[in-house]
């Protein structure tokens, strides 16, 4: 409800604190939303000003962000180029290149495989262990580490055990889940959750525990309830250390999946890898190899991307 | 730097938000009535125990606005913080009409120096943190903080994010958001002590044009004489630490107040009286730090 008020432009340059003023008039002043408004889109760093030529546009871009584009796509060729000499000419020094397919033996290896359904069948089941080892890590982790960073006595239970069970390997797990888990396949998954586990729990209690006091306080005298303050202050005030922790553990995730896959299993891209060296497919091991680190790249930036909303307040500038 | 918006408004006119009567109709009448008997509060035990606030006597009527002033470090946070239920009195007995105080309620309406907004809620949804909190409905949260954006001019900015506003403009939400609650008591510790003089100037005129539609009780921490004299109806000065009353000063100067009142005699002599006994208070704050 706003009343068109005297459009003073001197009002507009004072910035938004006097240009919103309501002393006079009572009235919030119709420039206030224009003054705010200007510096975010001028902020839009696309947006291209229509009196600049077109050629001079395109060398703003590659000025701006075409070059380290640039560079990074030089980065890779130049490293793929230099295999394909190494390999082509079996070096032999230092490194040993003697073995090692070339890129473009195993760029044609890899169009093979993508019309094998097997190679599915392993990409399908490593994304399915993740899947289910990860959603319970971060049930439990998100749930085990506002508990902990809530009650003193829960957190004195835990982390003990964590802090003795964190720095030990996943592949360090691998005999003990065999011996105490019924099957393969819930010992590898066992093995991904406790990767994934970790972090999700200490970057959960590092969010809680940061909670600032006064904002709690705030909440408690506008007649918030403890649950109340819980889901309105506690869990969204840990929201950034919670999906910082969730992607460390997407990533951890996978390190342990493949130490699981290796040993144990008949399907899976860490098992894939690994058989292929046992059965000298040597061009598989870097399909595979390269498969996992896509995946794991990709499952990071999707939990990341998925956070974003939840974490708009910390970065957005404008409205919702 | 441009002066003419700062300048007095030519006509002044009323307030204006919508649903006056419904507004009228909620706000009770005579409440907000404080009372603070033989308050002391003292932190820490035994040996370490250190006594902030002494002996403090103060009854506030309702509707009344009391400003409470002194030097840094006085107490003056704590007698506001045991007001609002944060802090329990270590002897004495603190009570908001009738009831005592024991532990924070929406019935105190607080507005922080600065940063407790939440920043992950819009500025409505912060307005209307305490309305749903008592037991609104998310949508008549929702409109009671529109009408309380509008009271504090920011309905433009409802959907903005707290940290894309500048420190005046969060603290008027901050007081919307007190203001939602229908506080019988506001309780407002150094509020615009973190923003630059002007922008204070522009909130404290504001808050007193809000205040005139209200009427609530309001009780004001400040270490500032200009800004006591100006807003209050009564200035309580509190002596060094240990916190005790040492006068309590009532301000007959006419409302509306404007800028004019800082160049009345009345304002002045008031002013001079509020500065000697600070003058005096720190001093002697200085000699026991010394001395220590
Ligand atoms: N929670 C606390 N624990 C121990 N001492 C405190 C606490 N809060 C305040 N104090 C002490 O009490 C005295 C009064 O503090 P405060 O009420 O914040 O002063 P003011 O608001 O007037 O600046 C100070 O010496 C301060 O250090
Ligand atoms: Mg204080």
């Amino acid at each position: 409800m706003r009343t068109k008020a005297t459009p003073a432009p001197a009002l507009v340059l004072q910035g938004d604190e006097i240009a919103a003023g309501f002393t006079t008039s009572g009235r919030p002043h119709a420039a206030a939303d224009t003054a705010a408004a200007m510096p975010i889109n001028s902020a839009n760093d696309s947006a291209i000003p229509a009196l600049h030529s077109r050629p001079a546009a395109i060398k703003k871009w590659f000025q701006q962000k075409g070059r380290h584009i640039a560079v990074r796509i030089f980065a890779i060729i130049l490293a793929a180029g230099l295999w394909q000499a190494a390999s082509a000419n079996e070096w032999n020094f230092l490194l040993n290149f003697e073995n090692i397919p070339t890129p473009v033996t195993v760029g044609n290896e890899f169009v093979e495989q993508l019309q094998n359904p097997t190679f599915y069948t392993h990409l399908g089941v490593s994304i399915k262990r993740i899947l289910i080892a990860y959603v319970l890590a971060a049930l439990l982790g998100i749930f085990l580490g506002v508990l902990m960073g809530r009650y003193a006595v829960v957190e004195d239970i835990f982390i003990p055990y964590i802090e003795i069970l964190r720095p030990i390997p996943a592949v360090a797990w691998i005999p003990l889940s065999i011996l105490m888990l019924p099957t393969e396949e819930s010992s590898i998954i066992f093995i991904t959750f406790l990767g994934a586990l970790f972090p999700i729990v200490l970057n959960t209690l590092h969010g809680v525990e940061q909670t600032p006091s006064t904002l709690v306080r705030a909440a408690r005298s506008f007649g918030a309830s403890d649950r109340a303050i819980l889901w309105h202050v506690i869990i969204p005030g840990a929201m950034p250390s919670i999906v910082a922790g969730l992607a460390i553990g997407m990533g951890v995730a996978w390190f342990s999946l493949l130490a699981g896959e290796i040993i144990s299993g008949q399907y899976g891209i860490g098992y894939f890898t690994w058989t292929s060296y046992q059965m000298v497919e040597y061009p598989h091991i870097i399909i595979g190899m390269l498969m996992i680190g896509a995946l794991g790249t990709t499952s990071t930036a999707l939990v990341k991307l998925a956070a974003k909303p939840l974490l708009r307040w910390q970065s957005d500038k404008g409205s919702r | 730097m441009e002066t003419s918006s700062l300048e007095k408004p030519q006509a002044r006119t009323v307030l204006r938000y919508p649903s006056t009567d419904t507004l009228r109709r909620r706000q009770q009448h005579n409440r907000g009535h404080v009372s603070i008997a033989d308050l002391s509060i003292r932190f820490g035990q035994d040996a370490n125990a250190h006594i902030a606030v002494q002996n403090f006597n103060l009854t506030i009527e309702p509707g009344e606005f009391v400003c409470l002033l002194g030097p840094s470090g006085c107490g003056k946070s704590t007698v506001m913080n045991a007001l609002a239920g944060f802090i329990k009195a270590s002897q004495g007995n603190v009570q908001l009409d009738g009831k005592t105080v024991e532990k924070p309620g929406p019935d105190r309406g607080m507005v922080f120096q600065q940063h407790s907004l939440l920043p992950w809620k819009t500025v409505l949804e912060n307005v209307a943190f305490g309305p749903l909190m008592t037991g609104a409905t998310k949508s008549q949260a929702e409109s009671l903080a529109r009408t309380f954006l509008e009271v504090v001019g920011l309905s433009a900015y409802a959907e903005r994010f707290p940290n894309t506003l500048s420190g005046g403009m969060q603290q008027r939400v901050g007081i919307a958001r007190a203001l939602a609650n229908y506080p019988s008591v506001l309780l407002m510790d150094e509020p615009f002590g973190a923003l630059d003089a002007q922008t204070r100037h522009m909130m404290q005129e504001n808050l007193l044009e809000i205040w005139s539609e209200f009427r609530n009780t309001v009780l004001f921490v400040t270490h500032d004489i200009d800004e006591a004299v100006y807003l209050a109806d009564r200035v309580i000065v509190m002596s060094a630490a240990p916190g005790r009353l040492i006068e309590d000063i009532r301000i007959d100067l006419p409302r509306p107040r404007t800028e004019d009142v800082y160049s009345d005699p009345a304002f002045i002599s008031i002013k001079q009286r509020c500065l000697k006994l600070i003058r005096d208070e720190t001093m002697k704050a200085f000699a026991q730090q010394n001395q220590a």
